[in-house]
């Protein structure tokens, strides 16, 4: 593949270049995979869904209300997909700002995944407008709505996907052989960092500023002034239980990718990052538990909410949380790997308990999303793992770059 | 346990209430009056439930006419369809007629959440949505306090349903058509402040016939429709536990910190990032 890549940069007459396109853009390897086999009729079914949504309105295919107008698509894909991708920020933050390069070699594929993640979660965000072409409205400027949390998460959204194709796009140039974009490109790495660790600060904190309005619909125990930055400071840890867990699926799935070199190295990686995640859940803890003393929330504690809040402190902050200070003294990758998967589900926990099943946790009526609803999910997480896919297995994201790379160096 | 510490809510909300009207009474200039908003008074003693401001208000908005009965106790509910409705409620002071609607908040939480100006509060006072901006993400509906705005979930080009005051009516010099329609003058259209005025010479000439408080006035940072009611407001379906400080205010704190962020925080990382540039002597960046 490697050898491909440089032939084609040594001609550059167009002809080629779409010939080499044609040619990658064919799947490779098996067809039928149990993947394959379960995904394809998800996304099927997903496109199907979509198409009649857009003809019979947002009402035909979800569970959402008058009294509950956001449900699994804002809460799970946008928000908690959102969180999940926080690890692009915090290893570009590690690797570029601090120079921890021993993090280098997940930097690729981490800001890939979060590109996509974006690109996918925010088209989840298209599915669940009323009426889409009015969209440009914020981003042409006819329509400013300068005091509104969504108007910057929106733009932020936008600014923070150029920013990290910019990061990435290296790796496509060595996809394609281009060395002098390469060049250019690189060069601009370092000022994307900067600027989409800014954006990511913001709009992490400010998808729970969202809902600092609806003051009076969600429980008081997740309710807080203070959620914009429980949501950043549990970014950190999100994200990077993220960068574990699709780690530990890639050194299987993608081996043939991965050099031994890095193989050697994911064991103190994955160390590392145990540390850091312990660290933010710390901070993160003890941020809740002044927020929750400050708020006087003694009251809700013996109800049913406040097991469900108990739940998911202890079980899924805290254990996690020791989880990965104790697998870090000990160097147990597979404990490590527990603790990110329950520190993942504690995310989604919390995410969809501020926006879902805290919001108008009192009504008569609760909101359950519909099976259609959450076939829709599945079908934009499954496209995103088929791009992903796609990507890992042409571009240098997981393996080395080619050899060129390094000769100009 | 929840609903001792609810209770205890209201009561700490209508003490509330009664101590920022007494206060502002006292003073006589919120400062919400400046503004010389239009508004509407809504008097519940005056109502007689005969329906002609809702048939008045589907009428001028082509929206179907209510067939549904006005019972005790049922309560009726403004949807995609109805922007307004009246209500029969059981009270300590008997059965009382409430009327709900958008309350056309001075500083409103739909408009502060909207992000492309599609709900709008007018300089005239009324609160209206605009269809060639807004994008359907819903996000007013999850701001206003009031759940007042409505969606059009079963539509391929969904519209977002609320009372704009007929505010196409007002530019025209003509009064909102419910006002109109009213045969008991419950319902009077007027200038903020001389609806204030008004509301408190009732209460003053009357002061057995109303509970002393006109709903509106402060609530949510002061609100267009004002009422007034013979029982109190927490018997007459209203949720009493809402702040009486503008909506919009909660995220301000964030909304203002963006700036400073926007120039500290890239700053800050490019400190970090030369200072250890300089002790990285074989560096290897941009990569
Ligand atoms: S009541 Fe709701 S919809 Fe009406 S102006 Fe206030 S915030 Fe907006
Ligand atoms: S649904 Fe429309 S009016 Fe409501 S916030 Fe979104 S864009 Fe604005």
């Amino acid at each position: 593949m490697n050898n491909q890549a440089v032939t084609i940069a040594k001609d550059n007459d167009g002809n080629s270049i779409w010939q080499f396109l044609l040619h990658e853009l064919k799947p490779r390897g098996k067809w039928l995979t149990p993947f394959n086999i379960i995904s394809i009729p998800i996304m099927l079914l997903g496109l199907g869904l979509i198409f009649y949504r857009f003809i019979y309105g947002i009402g035909s295919i979800t569970n959402l209300s008058q009294e509950i107008p956001w449900g699994l698509w804002i809460g799970f894909d946008v928000v908690t997909g959102v969180a999940f991708a926080g690890g692009a920020y915090v290893l570009t933050f590690m690797v570029y700002i601090l120079k921890m390069d021993k993090y280098h070699s997940l930097v690729r594929v981490t800001v890939l995944n979060g590109f996509l993640a974006y690109v996918f979660y925010a088209g989840a965000l298209l599915l669940d407008l009323g009426r889409p072409w009015n969209v440009i409205n914020p981003i042409i400027g006819n329509s400013f709505g300068t005091s509104s949390v969504l108007f910057l998460v929106a733009w932020h959204f936008m600014l923070y996907m150029l920013a990290e194709l910019i990061e990435f796009s290296p790796a496509i140039a060595e996809w394609l052989g281009a060395r002098r974009a390469r060049k250019i490109l690189s060069g601009m790495t370092i000022g994307a960092v900067i600027f989409g660790i800014t954006l990511s600060t913001l709009h992490q904190s400010g998808l729970g500023a969202l809902f600092l309005m609806a003051k009076d619909k969600i429980h008081p125990l997740w309710y807080s002034e203070f959620i914009p930055i429980l949501f950043l400071v549990s970014s950190i840890f999100a994200g990077l239980s993220m960068v574990i867990f699709e780690g530990s699926i890639s050194s299987k799935v993608f081996s043939d990718q991965i050099s031994e070199k890095h193989h050697k190295a994911e064991r103190g990686i994955i160390q590392g990052l145990s540390m850091i995640c312990a660290v933010a859940m710390f901070a993160y803890l003890f941020m809740q538990l002044l927020v929750f003393i400050h708020d006087k929330n003694w009251a809700y504690i013996n109800t049913p909410m406040g097991y469900w809040f108990l739940l998911e402190m202890i079980g899924f902050v805290l254990i996690p949380m020791i989880l990965f200070f104790y697998s870090y003294r000990n160097n147990n990758t597979l404990m490590i790997r527990i603790a990110a998967i329950l520190t993942m589900l504690g995310i989604i926990l919390n995410r969809l308990n501020v926006t879902v099943i805290g919001f108008r946790w009192d009504a008569p009526v609760h909101y359950v999303p519909s099976w259609m609803e959450i076939t829709v999910t599945l079908a934009v997480i499954f496209t995103e793992i088929w791009i992903f896919r796609w990507v890992i297995n042409r571009m240098p994201v997981l393996r080395e770059s080619p050899a060129w790379v390094k000769e100009e160096k | 346990m929840s609903i001792n510490r609810r209770n205890f809510f209201k009561t700490v909300g209508i003490a509330g209430v009664t101590l920022a009207v007494g206060k502002s009474a006292g003073a006589n200039s919120p400062e919400s009056e400046k503004t010389e908003f239009r508004g509407m008074l809504y008097d519940a003693t005056r109502c007689v439930g005969c329906l002609e401001c809702e048939i008045a208000c589907a009428k001028s908005h082509n929206l179907p006419e209510p067939t549904d009965e006005l019972q005790v106790d049922v309560l009726r509910k403004t949807s995609e369809v109805k922007r307004c409705v009246i209500n029969y409620h059981t009270t300590s002071k008997g059965e009382v007629l409430v009327r709900n609607q958008c309350m056309h908040c001075n500083e409103p939480a739909c408009a502060a959440a909207c992000l492309t100006q599609a709900m709008y509060k007018t300089k005239e006072g009324p609160v209206i949505w605009r269809a060639d901006k807004c994008m359907g993400c819903r996000y007013c509906m999850v701001s206003c306090p009031f759940d007042v705005p409505k969606f059009e979930y079963f539509s391929a080009n969904p519209k977002i349903e609320k009372c704009d005051m007929c505010y196409d009516r007002i530019m025209k010099g003509q009064i909102p058509s419910c006002a109109e329609a009213c045969p008991a003058e419950a319902l009077i259209f007027g200038t903020r402040r001389e609806l204030l005025a008004e509301a408190r010479k009732r209460i003053a000439e009357n002061p057995t016939e109303y509970v002393d408080q006109i709903y509106g006035e402060n609530v949510a940072g002061g609100t267009g429709y004002l009422y007034l009611s013979p029982a109190p407001f927490n018997e007459v379906g209203f949720n009493t536990k809402l702040q009486n400080t503008s909506y919009p205010a909660l995220s301000k704190g964030f909304l203002y910190s963006v700036p400073s962020v926007f120039v500290l925080l890239p700053t800050l990382l490019l400190g970090i990032h030369k200072a250890t540039k300089d002790n990285q002597s074989k560096d290897e960046e941009n990569e």
